[in-house]
Parts: structure tokens; C-alpha cells; sequence
């Protein structure tokens, strides 16, 4: 579904992925995790089709076309879909035209019929309630004034309402009590499926307990690491990033 | 003398030609008090001529075009209908209509009255005369003097004590020009809302596309002890337009008065709101929206002069500018010595949506009370970059992320004004304005 290659990205002089390389399948849960600054952000942003990162060389391929070329828009009706980290506010949308809008443009770009109200209320309050959701956070302007919490239900409720086939979680974890982090795994869980990817980029091994990937990377400096399954997650958890860097730093030594 | 001087002094005679030209007919047609209100506004336009950007109160808004124009009086035809009638004659409500400054229907039951002021001022000269010119000074005014020396007639409305209003007032302004020569037109209105009255009062400017009038409107109003107004005032001038529009509103003990203005059209635009709180716990809310592009200029000038203990102030405007376009909002608060506990908030916020357009923001605060709560603040800004992404990732398309955020900007606005159908159309008429002027993805 998804192949990355030799990927490299920089923002303004900053070269920040270094070559990355990744291939996921369909039904595949990845989860990338790495210290702060490893690019696992950037890595997810450049993905969505975010401007501020320039691709300076390599490839990444969704379905097989090239998705440097399509704008954010297209990637997302495509079937791509990214939780942001830090969820935008935006005062003056409801969270309910806003998830209907985009809906629509999704579905539009499929062919199939824009939903009408009714039929879009339906489907909303059948996933707010899937996701123990507030329902008086549809009426208000787009996360304004959610808190932490309520800004990473919001992005698993947009996800469950888009339908992705390949979603790419950013930090969704981050900043979660654990009542939070439970409802909000549990949202990820029930939209896992054989036709749907998931890449979960996090810095702890935390979701990981609740969420339980095929495939566990680990990102230090703009590119892979280390790959493996759980039991990687698990060690990075015991031991921290520190070794692997002392190892990448060893590397690098004899790459020079 | 330089060629631009000799324009402007030809431009200024035209005015002084024309008053000349009907000072028969006026002292036929008005009361002697009414005649020498005329001679007395004229006599001032004549000393201030227009003002120069030198005047700090007009700093950012140049009138030198305006001041060189020949301007011909919209003539005066009371019984002949507008080109095509307005919008905003549909959304229901007691609509009365306008054209070249007077009025082509009138109407009026029990609980108010909207019709002609030549006609009150020939029955009921005593009332008039109690009000008209009483609160719009123009003796350091030009477009106040002119607008006084040259209104033939006008729109009075009555509103009775105690009377609540179910429905708004709609009236219409129309400017149809009838040959070359570029019209003014100089609408008069004088509101009087009676004690404890409540209503609603929408009132727009129009007129036709590609052509070039000045319409130099004075509104005076009078709220009684507890009165309750709801004002929303709509500019939808032709693209030519010049348009000058002052509100000026005595507000009496306890009364509360909303204005919601919206500019929209014109070539060159200047709306003044002035409003004096003289009776004690009187509250006031200004809101104003103001759309511009191409070459559009919108100046918004507000006093709010808090001269009695216990009053409110909450003034929001908001300026949307494309294009090469420039807007000003100056806004004044006065809070005089008998003014305590006055609590004035004022905001006013821009959105620039291109590189090329220009906002002036000035706030003016004067207080010579010391028990007082006066805050301000002014922002501007363009649409923001992270909330595009945001939409963007969803599956929204740049021009559609880029016209919701600026929508949702205006609706701060938009969603005060009353009624909902009102506030549905314009909502859609800033829709198509900015379809029409947005450029591609950058």
C-alpha cells in the first residue's frame, strides 16, 4: 500500500530525513517511534503533504502512484489521513460542517453521493458514541477550547468518520490521561481491518499496551534504525534511545 | 494657483452654484427655521470645503478626487420607482423606499410611522425642529454641512412609546441617475424610538454599477428612557459609489441600541457612527463588517462618548481586504468626568488575503473619569496557514479551506444581525465576493 524509498526531506537549510525506507501493507499496524528530533514527525507531515518540508530526493509510492505529486487535498481523498499532533482550532467552524465538508470531499472524489444531513447525522452520532465521545463537541467551533483529551478524540472521530485505508497517528498519545488513552486505543482497534493500514508514530511505548502493532521501527536521525516486533518496543521501553544511538553513532563511525 | 487647487475650488463653486440655484424654492418650501439651518450649513461647507488627508481625522482616507468632481443634485422625482428593486426588499419586514433622497412610500399604524420629513416638517414643524440637526453637528463637518444645506426631503420614523415591533423597518435608499452628469444625493433620516419601544430598523444604500454618484447620508436618532434599537445598516452601493453615511444616536437613560453595519460596495467609503450615552446605565454595541476588494477603499469611524455614569460600550469590527484594497477603522471612546463606572470594550480585526491591501487601525481613548474599565485591541493577519493544512488533510480544496475560514471570520458578525434571512443572504452575498476575487493556490 505504502512504499517509502531512500527518502529526504529538509526544512528551509535543515536536512531532516535522511533516507528513510518503509513498506506497509494493508491490514499492517506500524508503530515508528525514536527520540525527539528523530524525524518521526516530519516523517508523518511529509506523508500528509505538508509545505513546509522540501523533498529532496527518493520516492513514496501509495498504491503504487506517486504521492509527492499530489496536493494535500488529493492525498487525503486518495484514502490518507493523518491525526495531528497538535490539532488545529479553527473559531467560527462547527466541528460538525467542518467533519460533514470534508466527508463530502472525500466522497465526492469517490463517486458515490454527497451525505445530506440527516443521513450525515446518523453516521456521526453512531461513531461519537463508538468513541464514548462528548456529542456537545460536535456543535462546538473546531477544537476550541477542547482539551488535550477532547482534541485527540476529535481526530480518531475524523478518521472514523473519512475511513481511511491508511491512517497515520501522530503522537496521539501524547498528553492522554489513561481513561483517555484507552478511549482513544479503543477508537484505533475498531477501525482496524484488513483492507485499512495504520502507522503509529510515537514516542512511548505506552499505546503500544492497548494497540498492538504487526511492526515496530525505530527512527533516530531521519531514518530507520532498527526493525523488529513488539518485543523492540519493549526494549526501547526498558533500556531508552540512548544505546541505539551510541550503536548509530558507532555506524555512522564505520560508514565514514 | 495649481491646476489640482483650481479643480477642487471648481469642484467646492459647483456646490455653492447649486445651493444658489434653489434658494427660491427653499424659502418657499421650508419653515424659516429650516431655511436658515440651510443657509447656516452652507455657509460652514463654503469655510471647511473638503478635508485633506492633513486632517488627522482623515489621515488615511484622500477625498481630493471627490473634492474635484462636478457633482449634479440627484433629481428629485417622488413618485418614480427604482431601476430593480434590492434584495433586501424580499426578506419581509415594513419596507419603505428612497429614491435620490425621497421617500416613495410610506407606511405607519398605531405603534410607529415611516414616511416623508418634508411632509412632518410641514405638519409637525414644532417636533422637527426639536430634533433635526440637534446631534449630527456639522459645523466641523463638510459632508454634515452639505448633507443639511442640500436634502429636499427624508424619512422620519416614529416609533411609540412602549410599541414592541414584531416585524423590521426595511428601508431602501436608492440613487437612479437621469443623464451625464454624476448625481449626489443627500438622504436625510431623523429616528425617533419613544420610551421603553423595542424595534428593528434595516436600512440600505443601492445604486447601479459603473457609474459615478456620491450618496451623502445623515441619519439622526433619538432613543427614549429604556428604548431598545436594533440597526443594521447595509451598504450596497455601485462599484463608482461614493459613500458617505453618518449615524449619530442620542441615547436617553437605561436605552440600548445595537448597529450592525456591513459596507460591501462603492468605490470610496466613509461610515461614521457617532453615539452620545447621556442618560445613565444606557448600553451601546457596534459591530461592523467591512468586505473590500479590487481598488475598494472603506473608511469606519466611530465616537462613543460615554457621558453618564453606569454605561456600557462593546464595539467589535471586523475588515476582510483583497486585492489592492485599503480599509481604516478609527475608533474613538469618550469617557467624560460624570462617566464613572463606564466599561468600554473595543476590538477591531482585519484578515489581508492579499499582499497588496492595506488596514489602518486606530483606537482613540479619552478619560477624564477615573472608576472606569476602557480595553482595545487590534489585530491583523492573514488565514492561517496551519488551519488551510488542516482542512486540507481532510480532503477540503484550497480555494474551499481558504473561502470557509474567511466566511467563518465574517460570521462573527454576520450571525449578530437579525433576521436569520438577512444574515443567510449576506452571508452568501460575501460568498460570491469572494469567489469572484480569490486567485489560485500559491
Amino acid at each position: 500500500m505504502l512504499e517509502i524509498k531512500n527518502l529526504h526531506a529538509k526544512a528551509g537549510d535543515k536536512l531532516i530525513l535522511r533516507g528513510v525506507n518503509l513498506k506497509v501493507r494493508a491490514g499492517e499496524v506500524h508503530a515508528i517511534m525514536g527520540p525527539n528530533g528523530s524525524g518521526k514527525s516530519t516523517l508523518a507531515q511529509v506523508i500528509a503533504g505538508r509545505d513546509l518540508y522540501e523533498v529532496t530526493e527518493g520516492e513514496v509510492l501509495f498504491e503504487g502512484r506517486n504521492l509527492l505529486e499530489l496536493s494535500p487535498e488529493e492525498r487525503a481523498r486518495e484514502g490518507i489521513f493523518l491525526a495531528f499532533q497538535y490539532p488545529v482550532e479553527i473559531p467560527g467552524v462547527s466541528n460538525l460542517y467542518f467533519l460533514r465538508t470534508a466527508l463530502n470531499a472525500v466522497r465526492k472524489h469517490r463517486g458515490q453521493e454527497e451525505l445530506d444531513v440527516v443521513d450525515f447525522m446518523e453516521l456521526v452520532k453512531e461513531r461519537v458514541k463508538l468513541l464514548g465521545m462528548n456529542e456537545a463537541l460536535l456543535e462546538r467551533p473546531v477544537n476550541e477550547g477542547f482539551s488535550g483529551g477532547e482534541k485527540k478524540r476529535n481526530e480518531i472521530l475524523q478518521m472514523a468518520v473519512l475511513e481511511p485505508r491508511l491512517a497515520i497517528l501522530d503522537e496521539t498519545d501524547s498528553g492522554l490521561d489513561i481513561d483517555a488513552l484507552k478511549a482513544v486505543a479503543a477508537g484505533i482497534n475498531a477501525m482496524r481491518s484488513p483492507e485499512r493500514a495504520m502507522v503509529l508514530v510515537t514516542h512511548y511505548q505506552r499505546l503500544l499496551e492497548y494497540v498492538q502493532p504487526d511492526f515496530v521501527h525505530v527512527m533516530a536521525d531521519g531514518r530507520i534504525v532498527r526493525s523488529g516486533d513488539r518485543e523492540l518496543a519493549r526494549e526501547l521501553e526498558r533500556q531508552g534511545y540512548a544505546w541505539l544511538e551510541q550503536e548509530e553513532a558507532l555506524a555512522g563511525e564505520g560508514r565514514t | 494657483m495649481s491646476a489640482a487647487l483650481a479643480e477642487t475650488s471648481a469642484g467646492q463653486d459647483s456646490w455653492l452654484a447649486a445651493f444658489a440655484a434653489r434658494e427660491r424654492r427653499l424659502a418657499n418650501d421650508c419653515p424659516r427655521w429650516l431655511h436658515g439651518l440651510k443657509r447656516t450649513a452652507l455657509a460652514r461647507f463654503a469655510e471647511l470645503g473638503f478635508p485633506t488627508t492633513r486632517v488627522e481625522e482623515w489621515k488615511y482616507t484622500n477625498l481630493a478626487p471627490l473634492a474635484r468632481t462636478v457633482f449634479a443634485p440627484a433629481a428629485y422625482f417622488p413618485h418614480a420607482a427604482p431601476q430593480s428593486p434590492c434584495w433586501v426588499e424580499t426578506l419581509g419586514g415594513v419596507v419603505v423606499r428612497t429614491l435620490n433622497g425621497a421617500p416613495v412610500t410610506a407606511a405607519g399604524e398605531r405603534r410607529f410611522t415611516i414616511g416623508s420629513l418634508r411632509t412632518a416638517w410641514q405638519q409637525t414643524p414644532e417636533l422637527v425642529e426639536r430634533h433635526l440637526g440637534r446631534y449630527a453637528a456639522f459645523d466641523r463637518h463638510a459632508f454634515l454641512a452639505l448633507n443639511t444645506a442640500f436634502f429636499d426631503d427624508g424619512v422620519l420614523i416614529r416609533i411609540a412609546d412602549g410599541a414592541v415591533l414584531d416585524e423590521p423597518l426595511v428601508l431602501v435608499h436608492y440613487l437612479s441617475p437621469y443623464d451625464e452628469a454624476p448625481p449626489a444625493s443627500h438622504v436625510r433620516t431623523l429616528v425617533l424610538a419613544g420610551r421603553n419601544s423595542q424595534a428593528g430598523i434595516v436600512e440600505a444604500w443601492t445604486g447601479p454599477d459603473g457609474r459615478l454618484y456620491l450618496a451623502n447620508s445623515v441619519t439622526e436618532a433619538v432613543l427614549g428612557e429604556g428604548a431598545v434599537l436594533d440597526y443594521v445598516r447595509l451598504q450596497l452601493e455601485g462599484d463608482q459609489a461614493y459613500h458617505f453615511s453618518a449615524l449619530h444616536v442620542h441615547q436617553g437613560r437605561a436605552s440600548s441600541l445595537a448597529v450592525h453595519t456591513v459596507l460591501l460596495g462603492g468605490r470610496l467609503t466613509r461610515a461614521e457612527i457617532g453615539a452620545v450615552l447621556a442618560g445613565e446605565g444606557a448600553s451601546t454595541a457596534l459591530n461592523g463588517l467591512y468586505v473590500a476588494r479590487a481598488e475598494q477603499h472603506m473608511d469606519n469611524f466611530t465616537t462613543l462618548d460615554h457621558a453618564q455614569p453606569h454605561s456600557t460600550s462593546v464595539e467589535l469590527y471586523k475588515g476582510i481586504l483583497d486585492d489592492r484594497s485599503s480599509g481604516v477603522f478609527h475608533g474613538r471612546i469618550i469617557v467624560r468626568p460624570e462617566g464613572q463606572k463606564t466599561d468600554a470594550v473595543q476590538r477591531n480585526k482585519n484578515l489581508l488575503l492579499s499582499r497588496d491591501a492595506t488596514i489602518n487601525t486606530k483606537p482613540q481613548l479619552e478619560i477624564y473619569a477615573d472608576d472606569v474599565r476602557c480595553t482595545h485591541g487590534a489585530t491583523v493577519g492573514q488565514v492561517d496557514a496551519d488551519a488551510i493544512f488542516y482542512l486540507r488533510s481532510r480532503g477540503v480544496g484550497y480555494r474551499d479551506a481558504r473561502r470557509l475560514l474567511t466566511l467563518a471570520f465574517a460570521q462573527e458578525i454576520t450571525e449578530r444581525i437579525n433576521p436569520p434571512m438577512l444574515r443567510e443572504r449576506l452571508n452568501a452575498e460575501l460568498l460570491a465576493r469572494l469567489d469572484a476575487t480569490q486567485g489560485g493556490v500559491p
